[in-house]
C-alpha cells in the first residue's frame, strides 16, 4: 500500500478540479440569475449530452454494438428496469459475438 | 413545492443505483487494470477513484501518466474532461437550491453523469426528496471505488478481449439512460440528432476528447433551448 507524495499530489490536484467542476459551477450559476435561455439550456442539457456519448460510443465500436442496443432500448421502453436493459443488451451482444459478429 | 432530505429518498436513491452498478463495474474494472499497468498502488488507485470519481478523465490522466507524474498536465486532463459538469450541478437546481451544508456540498462531490440522469427523470416523475441525488450519488462512489480495486487487485487474471461482451455493459447503461429521458419524437427527435451528428462529425475532424462530446451536448441543448422558448409555454 505504497502512497508516492507526488502521485498523491497529482490525484489531489486532478480531485480539486474535478469538484472545482462540479461544485464550482453550481456556486457561480447560482449567485447569478440565469437568463430565461440559458435556464431553458442548462434544463435541455442531459439528454443531448447522452445522445452524443451514445452516437460516439457506437462509431467506436462496430455494427454488433448497434445491433444490440436496440433490444437494450426496448427493454428499458417496455419495462424501465435499468438492470435489465443492461442485461439484455450484453446478453444480445453476446448472442451477436457467438454468431460470429 | 416543498424540498426534502430523507433517509428515505437517500434509500431509494441508492436502490436506484443498484442496477446501474453492472454499468460502472466494468468501466471501474478497466479503470482499475490500467492504473496497475501504469504502476499506480493499490492506495494509489482507491484514492484516485475516491477523489476523482470519474471514470473518462481518470482513463484520460491515466493515458497521460508519467514517472514522475506531470501534475499540471493530469490536472489539465480532469478539468478538460469535466468540464461538462459545470452546468450540471445548476441543472440539478430545482433540488440543490434548497439545500445547505453538507446535503448541498457532498450531493455535488458525489455528482456524476448517471446520478444527474435519474435524478432528472426522477425529478420529472414526481420526486421531490433531494436525498435520492446524495444516496444514489454515494452509492455509485462506493461502487465505482470498490470496482476500481477489484480491477486493480484482478490486473493480471481480468485478461478479456476488448470485444469481451461484457465491455458493451457501459454502452448499454447509456442507452437505457437515454430512453428513459425520452419524452416524445417533436421534442426529442431533432435536438438528439444534432448531438448526435455534430458530435461525430467534430471526432471525425480528429479534435481530441472531450471536444466531440461538448460539442454535441451544447449543439443539441441549444437546440432544445431554442425551440422551448420560441413558443411560451411549451415548456417540458
Amino acid at each position: 500500500m505504497t502512497m508516492r507524495w507526488d502521485v498523491t499530489l497529482a490525484i489531489l490536484a486532478m480531485g480539486l478540479v474535478t469538484y472545482f467542476c462540479r461544485a464550482g459551477g453550481y456556486a457561480v450559476l447560482r449567485a447569478v440569475r440565469t437568463p430565461p435561455f440559458l435556464d431553458a439550456l442548462l434544463r435541455n442539457l442531459p439528454a443531448p449530452l447522452f445522445a452524443a456519448y451514445v452516437a460516439l460510443a457506437l462509431s467506436r465500436q462496430d455494427m454488433a454494438a448497434a445491433l444490440a442496443s436496440i433490444p437494450c432500448a426496448a427493454a428499458h421502453a417496455r419495462w424501465s428496469n435499468f438492470g435489465l436493459s443492461i442485461v439484455i443488451g450484453v446478453a444480445a451482444m453476446a448472442l451477436l459475438r457467438w454468431a460470429g459478429m | 413545492m416543498r424540498i426534502t432530505f430523507t433517509p428515505a429518498g437517500i434509500l431509494r436513491g441508492v436502490r436506484s443505483g443498484i442496477p446501474l452498478l453492472l454499468g460502472i463495474a466494468p468501466f471501474g474494472v478497466i479503470v482499475g487494470v490500467i492504473s496497475l499497468r501504469h504502476g499506480l498502488s493499490l492506495a494509489e488507485t482507491l484514492l484516485m477513484s475516491g477523489v476523482v470519481f470519474a471514470g473518462a478523465s481518470q482513463l484520460l490522466a491515466l493515458e497521460l501518466w508519467t514517472n514522475p507524474p506531470d501534475i499540471l498536465a493530469v490536472a489539465i486532463a480532469a478539468l478538460v474532461v469535466n468540464i461538462r459538469m459545470v452546468p450540471i450541478g445548476a441543472a440539478l437546481s430545482f433540488w440543490l437550491d434548497h439545500l445547505r451544508g453538507w446535503r448541498l456540498w457532498g450531493s455535488l462531490f458525489f455528482l456524476v453523469d448517471h446520478s444527474f440522469a435519474l435524478s432528472v427523470a426522477a425529478n420529472r416523475k414526481g420526486e421531490r426528496d433531494a436525498g435520492y441525488l446524495f444516496g444514489l450519488g454515494l452509492f455509485t462512489w462506493i461502487g465505482w471505488v470498490a470496482a476500481t480495486a477489484a480491477g486493480h487487485l484482478l490486473g493480471s487474471v481480468v485478461a478479456l478481449p476488448p470485444e469481451h461482451p461484457l465491455f458493451f455493459a457501459a454502452t448499454a447503461s447509456f442507452v437505457a439512460i437515454l430512453v428513459a429521458l425520452w419524452r416524445g419524437p417533436r421534442q426529442d427527435v431533432p435536438p438528439w440528432l444534432l448531438a448526435a451528428g455534430s458530435a461525430v462529425a467534430v471526432q471525425a475532424l480528429h479534435l481530441p476528447p472531450p471536444l466531440p462530446l461538448l460539442v454535441g451536448a451544447f449543439a443539441g441543448a441549444t437546440l432544445a433551448a431554442w425551440r422551448e422558448t420560441r413558443r411560451p409555454g411549451a415548456r417540458a
